[in-house]
């Protein structure tokens, strides 16, 4: 296992999902004689885990079942221990293409938080590219190194411990592109400017309000950044759901009985196993917005440097 | 770890595909000698541009000429005037001194589009009473209209994305570029995966799975009817070795394939078999040219002469193989023969390699995003991806994947399914001027995603936990946290 190479059987030492049901997950340090406690009962490493398939089902001590995860960056975004506010994968995606990166690309990202983006960021440039992580909080660098060996990919990232406000990425004229998420990014475009390659690269900011934005936006235009845009993006999610709509009664029904009325000649409800139907139902299939969802994370600013 | 100093970035050379842009439009072009582009309402060649750097503005001079944009300091350092509202401002229609004609007369000379704007400024009797605000959004307007400048980038899934959502988006079934980024995120796309892709939209996210891949690992493409569109792809430029562990195979073999009934014996023969080789080694030589040449939707006439007349050309080529029979060339006809069997051999040989990295069972993931109804795609193709990997579906319409998302549960061997779909908010950030754009895209489709695991061997439990907690609603497991400003 690693978080940039797929694996088929886990393995000592690897860090795998547990998957307990919807959105209820956890990671987990596999190792020898290590025992992991879940609500459905005891997981043995020694004899569940090790050897076994990635994706295979586990059968716990009280009967209750889980599924074990090779872990992905996204995995990890949904399970890590959090240090600080992170970025999620919706933003995450959009990032990683407007930054334009791919294998081999040079990073430079500031701060680390709790690592969600630079999982993400070090899978897609790997195996021939850099992450150069600056974070300013002395234990959550030290705490990032930590996890970029435990997870294997140390060797494709560089934690920095210092004020990129201050003392920029440590690099220059290296990067294909810049991000930021620190509360002050206004402070970074100059330092930002000077580790982007000298002809040119992509940058980007994520701040939660407009002012951080705007002074951002103007930091930018002074040090010759072009293509300047600042965008926002939400996810939807949709449960999927059958839904029964009970048919009004508008007094057919006892005017004539032995008529089945609406029901059947309805073709969507013909045939449906709906215990319901006498009664006078519809039924049909629905992606319904969860009641509350995240109407902001931050505004992600990008621009250019040529 | 430091690299030494300023390095020239990759050049605009000749045979390149390269992507135009102004302002927010995009138009991918080939970079040819000699050949007039239309774009924006205006003509040119790109002969000057040869040899620049990416990235590079040009100014469209007199005779279609480009001219790398100078660094102009701005003239707007004389005294501002400005009014404070509009309340004295009338809409009579006479403001502007300077007539139509006037104005063409300007153009004709060759006067630079920035000193048009210049005039134009000047000849505004209500100019100096507009806000400030209202002159900037003035100069703006007649700059866009007037200064003839356009910028040459290179590609990348960014811009192409961007590009076909705002051109053609029927041709990518109106996959918005965020969703696109979703997909590449979904399914962790990464270098060294064994991935499957079947998309019809016209290989745009093909292209966007190799450019993740970086050249490492290996794709297959697994396309409808007589061979995969990949008109997008040869846009983003990838080196030929991209193109080594490509693979492709026919969705109307995937049945055959599943149930172990398939040979290569079974393969689309003569002549329909020659047709596709034909059109495959188009495609493999020479498909940046033809490719380049469908996506140049606004070309001009010549060019598109051009494109009929190679079509024909094709076209003849095939159809004259039957006369050059009758007329007894015996050798160059041996030869022909020869090289078809070659291609077909060669073909041949290709399926069965597919056909045999399919069978392992063992890819890292599956992407479909295509015109075709999802459910039938998922469930065969699902087959061929090992446990524990991610898949992403893409459609237009949220019903099917409804139903999808209903016989996938069925089916089993799949967790974590999750109907989703993303907005894109643009915003303007001026100095006392920000707010969201005005318009935003109503639609960029939807996606499912899920993970696959080992399926159960007998489908007995149906009373399984799982299966319980996935029609629980889902907690609000994402509490929206104070922000950190």
């Amino acid at each position: 296992m690693s978080f940039i190479e797929y694996g088929d059987t886990i393995k000592d030492g690897d860090t795998a999902v547990v998957f307990l049901g919807h959105e209820s997950m956890f990671p987990v340090k596999v190792q020898h004689g290590t025992v992991t406690q879940t609500k459905y009962g005891v997981i043995r490493h020694s004899t569940d885990l090790i050897g076994n398939k990635y994706g295979s089902k586990v059968t716990c001590s009280k009967g209750g079942w889980v599924f074990i995860l090779h872990p992905t960056p996204e995995l990890w975004t949904m399970n890590l221990p959090h240090r600080t506010q992170i970025l999620y994968s919706t933003d995450i995606s959009i990032i990683t293409m407007m930054l334009e990166l791919k294998p081999g690309s040079i990073v430079c990202e500031s701060g680390t938080g709790s690592g969600s983006l630079s999982h993400a960021l070090i899978r897609t440039v790997a195996p021939t590219g850099h992450l150069y992580t600056v974070e300013f909080h002395q234990q959550r660098a030290e705490k990032a190194r930590e996890e970029f060996r435990e997870h294997g990919v140390e060797h494709l990232v560089t934690v920095t411990n210092q004020d990129v406000c201050k003392n920029g990425f440590g690099v220059s004229n290296i990067a294909d592109a810049v991000f930021l998420d620190i509360p002050s990014p206004w402070e970074a475009i100059g330092h930002a400017k000077s580790a982007l390659k000298a002809e040119g690269g992509r940058i980007c900011s994520f701040s939660p309000c407009i002012e951080q934005v705007q002074r951002t936006c103007l930091a930018m235009e002074e040090h010759g950044f072009t293509e300047i845009n600042t965008l926002e993006i939400l996810l939807r999610v949709y449960n999927v759901r059958t839904i029964s709509l009970q048919i009004p009664d508008l007094g057919k029904a006892a005017e004539d009985n032995s008529s089945t009325g609406f029901d059947s000649s309805n073709p969507s409800t013909r045939g449906s196993p709906c215990a319901e139907l006498q009664r006078g139902t519809v039924q049909f299939k629905s992606g319904m917005p969860l009641r509350e969802m995240v109407g902001h994370t931050g505004y992600l600013t990008f621009a250019t440097k040529s | 770890a430091m690299e030494g100093g300023p390095r020239a970035g990759p050049r605009i050379c000749e045979g390149d595909c390269a992507v135009l842009k102004r302002d927010d439009v995009f138009k991918a072009v080939p970079v040819l000698r000699r050949r007039k582009i239309i774009f924006e309402k205006q003509w040119f060649y790109l002969d000057n541009a040869i040899g620049h750097i990416y990235g590079t503005t040009f100014e469209v001079t007199s005779g279609g000429n480009l001219q790398p944009k100078q660094e102009v300091e701005e003239t707007t350092t004389e005294t501002k005037e400005a009014g404070t509202d509009n309340r004295n401002i009338v809409d009579d229609g006479k403001s502007q001194k300077l007539t139509h004609d006037d104005i063409k007369a300007l153009k004709d000379k060759g006067i630079k589009g920035q000193e048009i704007v210049q005039q134009l400024i000047e000849n505004s009797t209500t100019f100096r009473d507009k806000t400030e605000f209202a002159q900037d959004k003035y100069i703006k307007k007649k700059k866009k209209k007037y200064e003839a400048v356009i910028t040459i980038v290179k590609p990348s899934t960014r811009i192409l994305s961007t590009m076909y959502y705002a051109r053609e988006p029927g041709k990518i079934n109106h996959l918005r570029y965020d969703t696109l980024a979703q997909m590449l995120t979904l399914g962790n796309i990464r270098a060294g995966n064994k991935m499957i892709v079947m998309e019809t939209c016209a290989g745009l996210v093909l292209g966007a799975v190799m450019e993740r891949m970086g050249g490492y690992g290996s794709i297959i493409q697994m396309y409808p009817g007589g061979g995969p569109v990949r008109a997008a792809t040869s846009c983003f430029g990838f080196p030929k070795c991209f193109f080594d562990h490509l693979h492709e195979f026919p969705l109307s073999k995937v049945d055959s394939l599943l149930s172990g009934t398939f040979s290569t014996e079974s393969l689309p023969s003569e002549p329909e078999g020659n047709a596709l080789v034909e059109e495959e080694s188009n495609r493999l030589t020479d498909e940046k040219q033809t490719s380049l040449q469908e996506i140049e939707e606004e070309s001009t006439t010549e060019a598109a002469m051009e494109i009929n007349q190679t079509e024909e050309q094709e076209t003849m080529d095939v159809n004259a193989e039957d006369a050059e029979f009758k007329e007894n060339k015996e050798k160059e006809n041996k030869e022909n023969v020869r090289e078809k069997q070659r291609k077909q051999w060669e073909r041949r040989k290709k399926l069965i390699e597919t056909a045999a990295l399919l069978r392992e069972k063992n890819a890292d993931g599956l992407i479909v995003a295509s015109k075709f109804h999802p459910t039938p795609l998922l469930l065969s193709l699902l087959e061929f991806v090992a446990p524990s990997r991610p898949f992403v579906v893409y459609c237009q319409y949220k019903e099917p994947l409804l139903e999808c998302y209903t016989k996938l549960r069925e089916r089993g061997g799949v967790i974590n399914l999750k109907l989703s779909e993303t907005w894109l908010r643009n915003y303007q950030v001026l100095p006392d001027r920000s707010h969201p754009k005005l318009t935003m895209s109503g639609g960029g489709g939807y996606l499912l995603s899920g993970i696959t695991v080992v399926p159960d061997k007998g489908k007995s439990d149906s009373s399984n936990l799982e299966a319980l907690k996935m029609e629980e609603p889902s907690s609000k497991r994402r509490k929206v946290q104070d922000l950190h400003c």
